[in-house]
């Protein structure tokens, strides 16, 4: 353990990163909750935003913000092709997904050429804003992913009003339904796993920009943490109705899961532990509510009839 | 206005599970006719509104509906043999036998309402990104849902923004039924939707029906179990049997029937067959 002054300097950097991957839990989401789908695509193409960012800023020397369109711009892609491979061609969603992450995978390696990509000697968007500003890198990169963050949510909230966006809400929720009222569930399924890719993507060209260095296995175990930061920002924020507000909860418990990870890291903990401690959280979130119900159940009951 | 011609469906194909399941149907609907189907477990009765609806394609035959062209109001075929299921939905409404089947139960009432007041309104991309539902749903709509739901009787006019998930199986049937018919659809398909209700919710939801059909004057199909309710509503029977349409009564002839009529014809179907097998091993 180390003194609790070395965890309030890692506080910054948690939180930022939280911001930063919370973009990522934001297309998550959109699969998760709104398609009911877990689409394992978000490994592969977390990753390949970072490849593809990392590769235009290095090595062909475009600017950062073009990287971080073009990466979000691979993550759609990605994200149709699981669509076409769940929709098109009926295989089940988790293992379409599955097929274009482990594809990715080859596609991630013959982007950047090697296993990883360092960018120090190249501009990022933080280290851009940091000569600007003169703030300190975390708070940029915190101050920017919220920027980014708050404008995907808007964009968010005003996509899942439209006509296009209700009927993604009513896929997930009743496909026959919504088929028998006329909508094409299989466009819509592709468009939803498209834009939430996307999103992925950026999160990754993002993080990417942030730790200066791209790696082919910076996506494993994504979805885990982008499903961990969702069950956590439910517990935090449960009581929310409105849309927005539940979009905010999803990457606040991205937040949440880097602070918790910091002080698991300052206790001591090895890295490596990480993605057993995930898991932990994200079974342990999922089966209390189950449990709690389950005893509640079993201790109202009285033979006697109603005691109040 | 309805057309079938010579309708065939089997199920699994070439396996030992093959199952003929419509036999070469024939069947022409007139505009406003309510038709009440009947026949056993097996009849074909389902695959047919399915088949008609697109759940699954036909193996041959063909299906066609007329409808007037908007601009020019020209009464026009239109060949639903081999269109998907949900552009099929521009004219088709349909309530499922499964109450929790025909809503969106994650979703407010007047969200599913407004999903379905869309169900024949155009497509294409401004379409799909016009905002609407929730945020956005106009007051003219919204009185419109409240007078929609009010004729229901059920309270839900009152309770337009709760989860459709918390209401009953009755309610959620009523709502499905309003929301098939919101839109006013050239044909509407009934498939047992009071079979899964109590017997009082059950002749509420059937009375709803019979006065919904009416007042808009629908062309309507509806598969029943009950043959005093096949009887009592509409203005033509027909019975199924092994994929086939083996008994169509209409009119003056309808009415007048009696659920014992029904079961001498079950009987002398059934009755036929036995004989045929006795042929077949003496």
């Amino acid at each position: 353990m180390g003194n609790i002054g070395a965890l309030f300097q890692a506080l910054p950097g948690a939180v930022s990163q939280g911001v930063l991957w919370g973009i990522m839990v934001l297309g998550v989401y959109i699969t998760f909750k709104i398609l009911d789908i877990a689409d394992l695509t978000v490994d592969g193409s977390f990753a390949l935003g970072g490849c593809v960012c990392a590769l235009l800023v290095v090595e062909k020397g475009r600017g950062p913000v073009e990287a971080l369109l073009m990466a979000t711009l691979a993550g759609f892609i990605a994200g149709a092709v699981t669509g076409i491979l769940h929709t098109l061609c009926d295989i089940p969603a988790i293992l379409a997904g599955i097929l274009t992450q482990i594809a990715l995978w080859s596609i991630n390696l013959r982007v950047m050429g090697k296993s990883n990509t360092p960018l120090l000697k190249v501009d990022t968007i933080f280290s851009k804003l940091v000569a600007v500003s003169g703030m300190p890198q975390s708070t940029v990169a915190m101050v920017t992913g919220i920027v980014i963050a708050v404008l995907l949510i808007l964009f968010l909230y005003w996509l899942f009003g439209t006509e296009l966006g209700c009927t993604l809400r009513a896929t997930g929720n009743n496909e026959d339904m919504i088929r028998a009222l006329g909508r094409n569930t299989k466009t819509a399924k592709l468009i939803a796993l498209a834009i939430s890719n996307a999103l992925v993507g950026l999160s990754g060209a993002l993080v990417c920009q942030s730790q200066k260095y791209a790696d082919i296995g910076m996506g494993t175990g994504a979805i885990v943490i982008g499903l961990a930061a969702i069950v956590i920002g439910d517990v935090l924020f449960g009581w929310v109705r409105s849309f927005g507000s539940k979009l905010m909860a999803a990457v606040v418990g991205s937040v949440v899961y880097f602070v918790i990870r910091a002080i698991v890291l300052w206790l001591g903990m090895d890295a490596n532990d990480m993605k057993l401690i995930s898991a932990i959280i994200v079974a342990l979130a999922l089966c209390i509510p189950v449990f709690i119900n389950k005893w509640r159940n079993y201790h109202s009951y009285s033979e006697e009839g109603p005691t109040c | 206005m309805l057309t079938l011609t010579n309708v065939y469906k089997t199920f699994n194909k070439g396996t030992i599970n093959e199952k003929k399941a419509l036999n070469g149907l024939d069947l022409h609907l007139e505009d406003g006719d309510f038709v009440t189907i009947i026949g056993g477990n097996g009849a074909g009765k389902s695959t047919m509104l399915n088949m008609i609806a697109g759940v699954y394609p036909i193996d041959c035959g063909k299906i066609t509906i007329e409808d007037k062209d908007a601009q020019s109001g020209v009464e026009k075929v239109i060949n639903l043999s081999r269109m998907p299921e949900y552009k099929r939905a521009a004219y088709i409404g349909r309530v499922f036998q499964d109450p929790m089947k025909g809503t969106a139960a994650g979703m407010e009432i007047e969200e599913n309402l407004a999903l379905a007041y869309r169900r024949s309104k155009s497509r294409g991309l401004k379409w799909a990104l016009t905002r609407s539902y929730r945020w956005g749903i106009t007051k003219k709509e919204k009185e419109l849902y409240y007078e929609k739901l009010k004729t229901l009787g059920l309270g839900l006019e009152e309770r337009m923004t709760s989860k459709v998930g918390l209401l009953s199986g009755g309610q959620r049937q009523a709502l499905t039924l309003l929301m098939a018919t919101l839109e006013k659809p050239k044909l509407l398909l009934l498939d047992e939707h009071t079979a899964a209700l109590d017997p009082k919710t059950a002749k509420t939801v059937l009375d709803l029906t019979g006065r919904i059909v009416n007042e808009n004057h629908l062309t309507a199909m509806m598969v029943t179990h009950n043959m005093k309710d096949a009887i009592r509503l509409g203005n033509r029977l027909i019975m199924m049997h092994e994929g086939r349409i083996i008994y169509d009564v209409s009119g003056e002839e309808k009415k007048n029937l009696h659920v014992s009529d029904l079961l001498t014809k079950f009987e002398e179907v059934s009755g036929g067959e036995f004989a045929n097998d006795r042929m077949m091993l003496s």
